[in-house]
């Protein structure tokens, strides 16, 4: 029996059950569907991937034609290789254990059902989204995971702000969406397909490196990548993301749906490399994204931000990768990153559970001893964030920059970069720990994570951990990196960097040996504060230069400026009327005259004519 | 009978002064009587010309269109005067510009 | 001798027409009226149309004239309704349509300036017209008869007293 198609039927089906049952479903239903319906997914591809590591067989699956419109034929068709075999591991591998871990942070709230139909429901599409074969059923996973999103953040939508943060996540990402849309079209007209292998042989047959069409769509795809993956200059929605329940901003916002811009660049790596300027510009973007998000998460007191920013700037180092051509090691890394992110959310998510929905660093402190599960998972995520190692983000880190070394031209600028980011992340990720867990208690936790909450902590360490030393199927799917010959120097330097921000971390957090008050405390560093703390005031930039400008046209539209238009029609045919009744005096005399007034002029032309 | 040789133009000239007489009346009195009256001349004005015209080429056309027209204003007559009739008991007055309920 | 007779003839008709539409008394201006028309009886003999003449004074100065006459005595305006009449025709209600009919007699005139025919006053006798009517133009001899039995239905129809309904409006 073919397992395949169950993969994402399985939570689509869950997710329609709890949408059409509108919450009358008893909880222990619900929670046996959500979570088990994701469960048995994760063990459908456990039983694909084994059969796929035994004969790396491409595995090719139509289910039926979506639509025929003369030769254009989108199928409903699964392309399974070693990518999609990673991706749909960390999908439903981590997707499960969020689900398991949601069993119990959701257990108190009334939408206990409706928070399980979207969180299948985005299972499901993005499942579909990295399973479909041709660009069109990526496009639709696209789009769903986009609205699943949509729907997760504004999940308390009781509170005004959630729903302007989840429209925000929309709308911005709906910039990316049409650039991808366009990018689509494209494609379509010059290629003929949008099935993805065969474009990308039509590609590499009908354009060679360096041509504008592959620039101009690999391009529009960026843009369509930018705006989900949450990068420059489309990032400001994925902060305020942070608005819906922690369990979703670790799979949704940390582990999958923001990476599946990567996966899109991957997944049409071919096409990037006809465009080498695109893929240039792909690595500058991940190199000032990460950059940028890393001085914005120093300066951030929302847990949640902080983590929020850590995902932007991880997600620019896969960028980075991209950029580089080290695809390998982008993707290495996004699972590595799906492993480590999902735990630190999970363990803010715990942290917040246990402390009255506190989201606020200074006002927590000394957690250590008194929830220690959390603690130690959040040291391990950390670690693994920062790269320390023989963590898993060590290995994934690692490569990426040994690639941006290794990148001619521009290499040593991006790999300075990238170790610049290196340090900051540990900088920002130990302040989190130190600040949080050590120290003095400001808020003491009224309860203990149950089992529910543990058990994926606990896993998700173990595979942060273990994460790095995964091989991944990867090798037939993209060409291979090769770092023989980089100066060890090189290495030792990515190695240390990170320890280095550790020790810089401890000195100013915790044991406070560098004292930088009166830095801190002077005019310019107040102002460096604010500027970072608002994410380099980019927010507000694109406040006043689009949502203000938009805002006021549409409080101009409100008055319906067409209308004047229509008033004035209405004026003319008002008064033409009135001009034309007052012809009509009823008078017989006066119809008389008129008349005769007529006479006269068609004599009048009667006689010019005859003359 | 013959010898008029009076040119055509002067009996035309009769015919146009006798219709801009109508003409005059009609729009000059408000007593719906006096305009049909004026009406009567004009036609008969109208009937002048054709006669004029008939006996200019010596046909009998012309005058058969005066048949035409005679029979015309015998009809308008009998209708119109009938009208004045409900006029005068609808409004009590044969003054058109008092009935003037068509003014829009 | 007949030119003159035709000058007189319209010099007769124009007045009486002229004196017929200035009137403030009803009868007075009808017999004007008559008068007008018998004159123009006279120019259709001249011209050489016995038949026309003949039907003028008859139907037209007869029958068409008493009708007239019927409506205006049972109308009876009497002596209020003369003065009312006068009080009407003020110069001032002369100036437009003494100004429009000026306009169109000039225009008319313009037209008739390009015709250098001399009417013969030759008779067509009405044999001939009878023969006509009722060969080519039998068709408007019908047309003319449906008319007239429209204008005797439509005379019948609004000269009865019980049109007016007492729930109207006014």
């Amino acid at each position: 029996m073919n397992l395949i198609p169950l993969i994402p039927a399985l939570p689509l089906f869950s997710a329609i059950l709890l949408i059409v049952s509108a919450g009358r479903l008893p909880r222990n239903l619900v929670a046996i569907l959500g979570a088990g319906s994701v469960g048995l997914s994760a063990l459908c591809v456990a039983s694909v991937a084994i059969g796929f590591l035994a004969n790396e067989q491409i595995i090719q699956i139509t289910l039926w034609t979506w639509m025929a419109v003369d030769n254009f034929t989108p199928g409903i068709a699964f392309y399974i290789d070693g990518l999609t075999i990673v991706m749909m591991s960390v999908i439903t591998g981590v997707g499960f254990l969020i689900h398991l871990y949601s069993l119990e942070f959701m257990n108190e709230d009334e939408s206990y059902s409706r928070y399980f139909a979207y969180m299948n429901l985005f299972v499901a599409a993005m499942l579909i989204l990295v399973m479909a074969d041709n660009l069109l059923l990526l496009y639709l996973g696209w789009e769903g995971v986009g609205v699943c999103s949509y729907l997760l953040v504004g999940f308390w939508y009781q509170d005004s702000d959630n729903g302007k943060a989840a429209r925000k996540a929309f709308v911005v990402t709906r910039v990316g969406d049409t650039a991808m849309a366009l990018g689509l079209f494209l494609l379509f007209t010059e290629l003929g397909t949008l099935h993805i292998q065969s474009m990308m042989e039509a590609a590499n047959a009908q354009w060679s490196v360096g041509d504008t069409l592959p620039l101009v769509a690999t391009a529009l795809l960026l843009g369509g990548a930018v705006g989900k993956s949450a990068q420059l200059p489309l990032h400001t929605w994925l902060p305020d993301a942070m608005a819906g329940p922690t369990p979703v901003s670790a799979l949704i916002h940390a582990a999958t749906m923001v990476t599946a811009g990567v996966y899109l660049i991957a997944r049409t790596h071919e096409l990037f490399l006809l465009a080498p300027a695109t893929l240039e510009a792909v690595a500058w973007v991940g190199l000032f994204t990460l950059l940028l998000a890393a001085f914005t998460a120093l300066a951030q007191n929302d847990i949640k931000r902080i983590l929020a920013y850590s995902t932007i700037s991880q997600i620019g180092y896969m960028f980075l990768a991209l950029g580089v051509g080290a695809f390998s090691a982008s993707v290495f890394h996004l699972m590595t990153h799906a492993f480590f992110k999902a735990l630190l959310f999970l363990a803010a998510g715990a942290v917040i559970h246990c402390l009255h929905h506190e989201h606020n660093i200074f006002r927590m402190g000394g957690l250590r001893t008194r929830i220690p599960v959390v603690f130690w998972s959040f040291m391990i995520g950390s670690a693994a964030l920062a790269a320390l190692p023989f963590t898993s983000g060590f290995y994934s880190k690692d490569a990426i920059l040994l690639s941006a070394w290794q990148q001619p031209g521009i290499g040593p600028w991006l790999w300075a970069g990238g170790l610049l980011g290196a340090l900051l992340t540990a900088i920002y990720s130990f302040r989190l720990v130190f600040i949080v867990f050590f120290g003095e208690a400001n808020t003491e936790p009224d309860k203990q994570p149950g089992w529910k909450m543990s058990i994926p902590l606990v896993i998700l360490c173990a595979a942060s951990v273990v994460g790095g030393w995964f091989v991944l199927p990867l090798s037939d799917v993209f060409p291979q990196a090769d770092h023989s010959g980089v100066n060890h120097t090189v290495e030792y330097v990515s190695i240390a960097t990170p320890v280095l921000g550790l020790l810089l971390a401890y000195l100013l957090f915790l044991g406070r040996q560098l004292d930088i008050t009166a830095i801190t405390e002077s005019n310019l560093g107040k102002a460096v504060q604010k500027f970072c703390f608002n994410g380099w005031q980019i927010d507000g930039l694109y406040h006043n230069l689009l949502v203000r400008p938009f805002k006021g046209l549409a409080h101009w539209w409100r008055n319906e400026p067409i209308d004047y238009i229509y008033n004035a029609i209405i004026a003319l045919s008002q008064w033409s009327h009135r001009g034309l009744s007052a012809l009509q005096t009823g008078e017989l005399r006066w119809y008389a005259t008129t008349m005769v007034f007529g006479l006269v002029l068609l004599t009048v032309v009667m006689l010019r004519n005859a003359s | 009978m013959g010898g008029l040789t009076v040119p055509l133009e002067h009996v035309l000239v009769l015919a146009a002064l006798l219709f801009s007489f109508g003409l005059l009346g009609l729009m000059l009195r408000r007593n719906i009587i006096f305009m049909l009256m004026s009406l009567e001349v004009m036609l008969n004005a109208a009937a002048l010309a054709f006669v004029a015209a008939g006996a200019n080429w010596a046909q009998p056309d012309g005058q058969i269109v005066f048949l035409i027209i005679l029979s015309v204003a015998a009809a308008e007559v009998a209708v119109g005067l009938g009208l004045v009739l409900q006029i005068q008991r609808r409004f009590k007055t044969l003054d058109m510009d008092t009935a003037n309920r068509l003014r829009g | 001798m007949m030119e003159v007779l035709f000058y007189i003839a319209s010099l007769v008709a124009l007045s009486a027409t002229a004196l017929a539409l200035t009137r403030s008394n009803a009868t007075h201006a009808l017999i004007y009226l008559i008068l007008s028309l018998l004159a123009v009886a006279v120019v259709f003999f001249l011209l050489g149309a016995p038949f026309a003449a003949a039907l003028e004074v008859l139907i037209y100065a007869g029958a068409i004239m008493v009708l007239f006459v019927f409506v205006i005595m049972m109308l009876n305006l009497g002596e209020a309704g003369d003065a009312r009449e006068r009080q009407w025709l003020t110069p001032r209600n002369w100036l437009v349509p003494g100004f429009m009919a000026t306009l169109l007699f000039i225009e008319l005139m313009l037209a008739l300036s390009h015709t250098p025919d001399i009417v013969s006053g030759v008779a067509v006798e009405p044999k001939a017209v009878g023969l006509a009517l009722f060969g080519p133009y039998v068709l408007a001899v019908e047309i003319a008869s449906m008319l007239l039995l429209a204008g005797l239905v439509g005379a019948y129809h609004l000269g009865r007293r019980f049109i007016v309904r007492e729930s109207e409006d006014d």
